[in-house]
């Protein structure tokens, strides 16, 4: 999985967007979407919190956070269901301010697909364009190609209760799409489907995605599914953004330890922030051993921080000592407890003076599980390394 | 009914040992009181008056035929459900905006206006068409107001005539559609119509669309509802309408206290009883009765 997603980061890096924003014709490239400060209150509180973002024409770009973290209000907004109170959403330079969502002319896959129940999967997916006062005979001609696209050719005249929840998604999707809008919204569209199904549809959106060169705006609380389908996802916190960037950055870097902790495991160690030593920096734990990192995540020194390593970068070794290396971290412990996962082993590593150290080693052909109460030395390289600021 | 109630297994040997559900038994108070006042008149009557008939079946069958095809009858029969067609088309005007509404209120303003509309039921019938009476006689507040402010200088005829009957009726009958609209939108999805404005349809087209469509299962209930209660109607139409307004009750009520006449009244009573089934029996399958008093 995590392979997978770096090589899909690695191809589509921010680097990628800017060529697309560069290269592309200037007529071809519909669909961007900016949001200025965009803010709404409920009450007191701000569900989002002055919101900016930019998004290139043909991207696909995630709001990730857990629920209440305004993921949703920032999507309705840019529908424009929901008013904001503050801030713009602009689509290719223009204000929506005073657009009603009907006019907005995004298509929009809803959570719970929303499929009206009364029309056939053909009428359902011909919504978008009857309300649009196509002719009969192109509405055809598009339906037909939709229902191809999501492979479902044969089920025009099926009436929506006889489908499937997979094949329901498909028809929400189609629907969404076959008016060809130059930007999708999608809120946690695969949340009612079981996970094989959802991976799979993950796979066809996103294929379906680059094909049509739409910019797609997905919401959900799914890290996976955020990191194996987008070319950038902004992780909300609290109605703010914690972090943007390509599902490598956001999981390798993370700006802090919410979304280290978001993205996947994590381990947080935490310590004091010592002076400099040549290039790098370095953490002193309770214990007084020392951690390193590069610098760069340079913090002040004498506070606290959080070095942030995870758990399939540590390597495992049976024994109470190992010979030094100066471009490794390293740590005696011993094992508290090992987990089966099917294609990895957990460890819980108890270090002296920390939390228990979360270690994860492929379930591979070679690999002997260790037993709980064996002492071993955990080893990860410096340059792997980041320190965080420490959680106030 | 009871079928869909007895378990499928029951009779099976391992159903024999299971102690019985005494559950269905609440409910023979209730059928007791149905068939005493109910079933049992209402058998006794038609009984008795072709018992009480003189002459033979075809004798029977002639008059029964020179009843159902006389002129009067067939009047009747037309007015009645003329008139049921207008009231029910009107209840519908007036109370689908008013159960939409509904849908959309919260607290205070969702009691008051449930409240205005169940509320005169709580009141007699009698009491209530005697007031619209006070409103919209010769002399009543309308046609008062209307001629103190110069609008008319003659009095409008709204009462004793079929105005009256309509208004009358309506006024009765909005309640029932209402409720059974309200019933009925109340389980539409709003994401449906969220969904129609978020793919381009305007508020008319998600209207016409999806939110109509949606609500018809509704309407024909209330429609049906309505237009039962309308077809048997005898107190408002007595009361506000007028002498060319008669409607088969009327007729009933005439032939049974003037006329004396009992197979005449059970004939035409029995020939409402077969409509109003058969207009259940259609009410019974449009309608998830279930649904409707909002069980799962």
């Amino acid at each position: 999985m995590v392979e997978v997603d770096s090589d899909l980061a690695a191809r589509r890096a921010p680097a990628a967007v800017d060529e697309l924003a560069l290269l592309a014709p200037v007529a071809a490239a519909r669909g961007a979407i900016e949001l200025r400060g965009l803010t709404k209150r409920y009450g007191e509180e701000a569900v989002v919190d002055a919101i900016a973002l930019s998004i290139a024409p043909g991207e696909f770009f995630s709001l990730l956070g857990p629920s209440g973290s305004g993921k949703t209000t920032t999507l309705m907004m840019v529908a424009g269901f929901v008013q904001p109170d503050g801030g713009a959403v602009l689509l290719d330079g223009e204000d929506l301010a005073a657009v009603p969502p009907q006019k907005r002319g995004f298509g929009m896959v809803f959570q719970n697909y929303a499929i009206f129940p009364h029309l056939s999967v053909f009428e359902n997916i011909a919504f978008p364009l009857r309300a649009r006062r196509w002719a009969n005979g192109a509405v055809a001609e598009r339906v037909s190609w939709a229902l191809d696209l999501v492979r479902l050719g044969r089920f025009g005249d099926r009436h929506t209760h006889q489908l499937s929840g997979g094949q329901q998604q498909r028809v929400a999707l189609a629907r969404a799409i076959v008016f060809h809008p130059p930007v999708v919204l999608m809120d946690e569209p695969l949340g009612a489907l079981d996970k094989n199904l959802r991976f799979e549809m993950q796979v066809e959106i996103k294929e379906i995605q680059q094909r049509l060169g739409m910019t797609v705006l997905y919401v959900t609380h799914d890290q996976e599914e955020a990191m194996s389908m987008s070319d950038r996802i902004a992780i909300l916190n609290r109605g703010r953004i914690d972090q943007v960037g390509p599902p490598g950055e956001v999981y390798e870097r993370p700006a802090n330890p919410f979304v280290g902790r978001f993205l996947g495991e994590a381990n947080l160690i935490e310590g004091t922030i010592a002076p400099q030593f040549g290039d790098g920096t370095r953490l002193v734990l309770p214990s007084g051993h020392e951690l390193r990192a590069p610098s760069g995540s340079r913090r002040s020194d004498g506070g606290r921080g959080m070095l942030f390593i995870r758990p399939e970068r540590v390597e495992i070794t049976a024994g109470a000592n190992a010979a030094g290396d100066v471009r490794q971290n390293m740590l005696a412990g011993t094992i508290r407890r090992c987990s089966f996962l099917g294609n990895i082993l957990r460890y819980a590593v108890d270090v002296d003076g920390l939390a228990p150290i979360t270690v994860d080693i492929q379930n591979a052909v070679r690999v002997a599980p260790l037993p709980v109460g064996a002492l071993v030395v955990l080893r990860w390289p410096v340059a792997e390394s980041l320190i965080l600021p420490a959680e106030p | 009914m009871t079928g869909s109630i007895a378990s499928p297994w029951t009779g099976s040997p391992a159903a024999a040992k299971a102690p019985r559900d005494p559950t269905p038994l609440l409910l023979l108070p209730g059928i007791a009181m149905l068939v005493l006042m109910f079933l049992v008149p209402m058998v006794l009557f038609f009984v008795r008056t072709f018992m009480e008939f003189q002459g033979g079946t075809a004798a029977f069958l002639a008059q029964a035929r020179s009843l159902l095809f006389s002129q009067p009858y067939l009047t009747a029969l037309a007015t009645t459900n003329w008139i049921a067609l207008i009231v029910t088309l009107a209840v519908l005007l007036v109370g689908y905006p008013i159960a939409y509404y509904l849908t959309t209120a919260t607290g205070p303003s969702f009691s008051l206006v449930v409240l205005s509309i169940v509320l005169p039921y709580f009141t007699s019938i009698i009491v209530r068409t005697f007031s619209w009476m006070v409103l919209l006689g010769e002399h009543g507040l309308v046609n008062d107001t209307l001629r103190a402010i110069g609008v008319i200088s003659e009095p409008l005829p709204l009462m004793y005539n079929r105005l009256g009957v309509l208004i009358g009726m309506s006024y009765v009958l909005l309640p029932y559609m209402v409720l059974t609209l309200y019933a009925a939108m109340r389980g539409i999805d709003t994401s449906l119509v969220r969904a129609a404005e978020g793919l381009g349809a305007s508020g008319f087209y998600t209207f016409r669309r999806v939110y109509f469509p949606l609500s018809l299962h509704g309407v024909l209930s209330g429609a049906l509802i309505v237009y039962i209660l309308s077809i048997g109607y005898f107190i408002t139409p007595a009361l506000m309408g007028g002498q060319h307004d008669i409607m088969v009750a009327m007729l009933i009520d005439r032939e049974l206290e003037v006329a004396v006449d009992w197979p005449s009244a059970a004939l035409m009573s029995l020939s409402l009883l077969v409509v109003t089934l058969a207009l259940y029996a259609i009410y019974y399958r449009v309608t998830d009765v279930r649904r409707l008093i909002g069980a799962r």
